[in-house]
């Protein structure tokens, strides 16, 4: 565990050595900005309007604002993902330096289990930028605090069970283009394999509208932790660790 | 210390390592001696546990590299031929980093790697991006970093690859500083490296063994024929080569004159000897008593290449004489 630690903080450092954590992070704040902004905006619209037709309905700050820009977020970050875990091990493995860490007295696991908490921790750091505005809705109004603290965990399950899958397509290559360029591909399939479930409600179709990543991320933008989403992000972060840790083996049987 | 017993490695489409075994014993210095490809990185990277070999064993310190791989990495340190640094960190953190990697304990941490540092001659550069060193700073932060838990075995991967003369010369001194407490495998393509520092030398040619021994057994098995090289020149007149041959030839213990080259009226011979005879003293006698200038006299080294060429040669004509 003190292993996995002592790699999380180097790769930590790493990334906000170079310019890819703030590039990443700045990249956020504007899109997020924007989205925040827009969804701000409907909101005070739609609110002037049905003062204006005379009809006080009720308008929920969390449903009509968080939930719909937690909901882009969950898909801007199939964009951001990709280049946080581009480089984790292709880099590695272009400049050698995977042979350090291949001839420490380190297990495989631990090198895994470190660099993926450190992209889960600068994901979550980017994540964190969104609080600032968020922090504005309690300013003025008031949001329920809880299903936006549900979202946010969501938003980083999400996140993590996505940047395994990176970690393992980053540890397939050496080019870390490739392993960018693959892992926006199944980012990008995981997200629009809900769409099926539009026009096809078959058992296929169920089945893979099921396997989405972003349709797990429904329940949590409302604020609601289901178990059977949370099953399915962990049995992701799962699937992804354990084969990066099978690709990392087969590594030294091909080399 | 370490033990190599019919070490293959097979990679998909050639063999980089046949059958190989050898045993170094606690405290040594060993060159690893061979040509480019032949198969010292390979043996290196199985004995660090970075790969697994495809049969036969290794254990270093008692320890076997395939079944406790953590207990060896521990007592190992290795610089591979390309230092692994990460150039964004600074040179104290990088060493700090593999100690911690290494498992040296958090309160001896700082002094190990002042001292590692220090030993290094790498202190003075302590707070810069390892980005911005030069090559032969590297790769001695590299050395520093493989000594930090002051390991029972040190494998270096030409470390001298790619250093000036005057870096080379402290890196090797530096590796001779660490032998005693530790037992050290050095590769290199470059002889006298090895006879300045190592006690014993494994060469390995095309993936196979062809001879481990110790450096004063295989250096008068290498020179037991004496190659001399003679440069000589009449005093006035023409004098023709035939004649300084055969003079050449009639002198004792001379095995064989080759004659090289004219260069106007100066005259090349190349002058090899008997098995374990010296002559160059009678040689020089001889070319001066005919009333010849002697220009030059001189043994000729043996190129890398050709002592394979001898030892290849020597082991298909005696097999397994040198094991």
């Amino acid at each position: 565990m003190n292993l996995v630690w002592i790699i999380c903080k180097k790769e930590l450092k790493s990334y906000f050595a170079s310019p890819i954590a703030y590039g990443l992070m700045a990249f956020f704040a504007l899109i997020f900005g924007y989205f925040f902004y827009a969804a701000v905006a409907i909101f005070v619209v739609r609110g002037t309007e049905m003062q204006m037709m005379g009809r006080s309905m009720p308008m929920d700050l969390n449903e009509w604002v968080v939930r719909p820009v937690m909901m882009n977020v969950s898909v801007i970050g199939l964009f951001i993902i990709p280049m946080i875990t581009m480089r984790l091990f292709a880099e590695e493995k272009k400049t050698g330096t995977i042979e350090l860490l291949a001839t420490c007295p380190v297990t495989d696991l631990q090198i895994i289990l470190g660099k993926w908490l450190a992209a889960v921790l600068l994901y979550a750091a980017i994540l964190g930028i969104s609080a600032f505005d968020l922090a504005i809705l309690f300013l003025y109004g008031k949001p329920d605090g809880m299903p936006i603290l549900i979202s946010y965990f969501g938003l980083l399950l999400q996140g993590s069970c996505l940047l395994a899958v990176g970690a393992f397509i980053s540890n397939c290559t050496r080019n870390q283009i490739i392993a960018g360029a693959g892992t926006f591909v199944v980012c990008l399939l995981l997200w629009v394999l809900d769409w099926v479930a539009a026009y096809d409600t078959s058992t296929t179709g169920k089945i893979i509208s099921y396997l989405s990543v972003t349709g797990h991320f429904e329940n949590f933008a409302k604020g609601v932790l289901d178990s059977k989403d949370v099953v399915y992000y962990l049995s992701l972060i799962f699937l992804g660790l354990f084969l990066t840790t099978r690709s990392m083996e087969s590594l030294r049987w091909r080399a | 210390m370490i033990k190599v017993d019919g070490l293959t490695k097979r990679y998909a489409r050639n063999i980089a390592v046949d059958n190989i075994s050898f045993e170094v014993e606690k405290g040594q210095i060993v060159g690893f001696l061979g040509p480019n490809g032949a198969g010292k990185t390979t043996t290196m990277r199985v004995l660090t546990c970075f790969l697994p070999p495809t049969s036969g064993r290794a254990s270093v310190a008692g320890f076997d590299v395939f079944d406790q791989p953590i207990e060896v990495k521990r007592r190992i340190g290795y610089l591979p031929e390309t230092p692994p640094l990460y150039p964004e960190m600074e040179v104290k953190e990088y060493v700090r980093y593999v100690g911690q990697l290494k498992g040296v304990p958090n309160s001896e941490l700082d002094a190990k790697v002042n001292e590692a540092c220090e030993r290094c001659n790498v202190a003075d550069v302590k707070d810069k991006l390892i980005a911005k060193l030069s090559k032969g700073y590297r790769q001695r932060v590299g050395l520093a970093s493989s000594i930090i838990h002051n390991p029972d075995v040190l494998i270096l991967d030409e470390p001298t690859a790619g250093l000036d003369p005057e870096q080379r010369k402290e890196t090797l001194s530096l590796i001779r500083g660490l032998a005693g407490s530790h037992t050290i495998i050095l590769s290199t393509h470059i002889l006298p490296e090895v006879e300045q520092t190592c006690q014993r030398v494994i060469i390995i040619s095309k993936g196979k063994l062809v001879a481990t021994d110790t450096m004063e057994n295989l250096n008068s098995r290498l020179r037991g024929a004496e190659m001399v090289a003679v440069e000589l020149e009449p005093r006035g007149g023409d004098l023709a080569k035939e004649t300084v041959q055969q003079r050449l030839e009639q002198v004792s213990g001379v095995s064989r004159v080759l004659f090289k080259e004219a260069r106007g009226p100066r005259l090349f011979f190349e002058v090899e000897s008997l098995q374990g005879r010296s002559i160059r003293a009678d040689l020089a006698r001889s070319i001066v008593s005919a009333d010849w200038n002697l220009l030059e006299l001189h043994a000729a080294g043996l190129s890398l290449e050709e002592i394979f060429l001898q030892l290849t040669g020597a082991e298909k004509a005696a097999p397994g004489g040198s094991k």
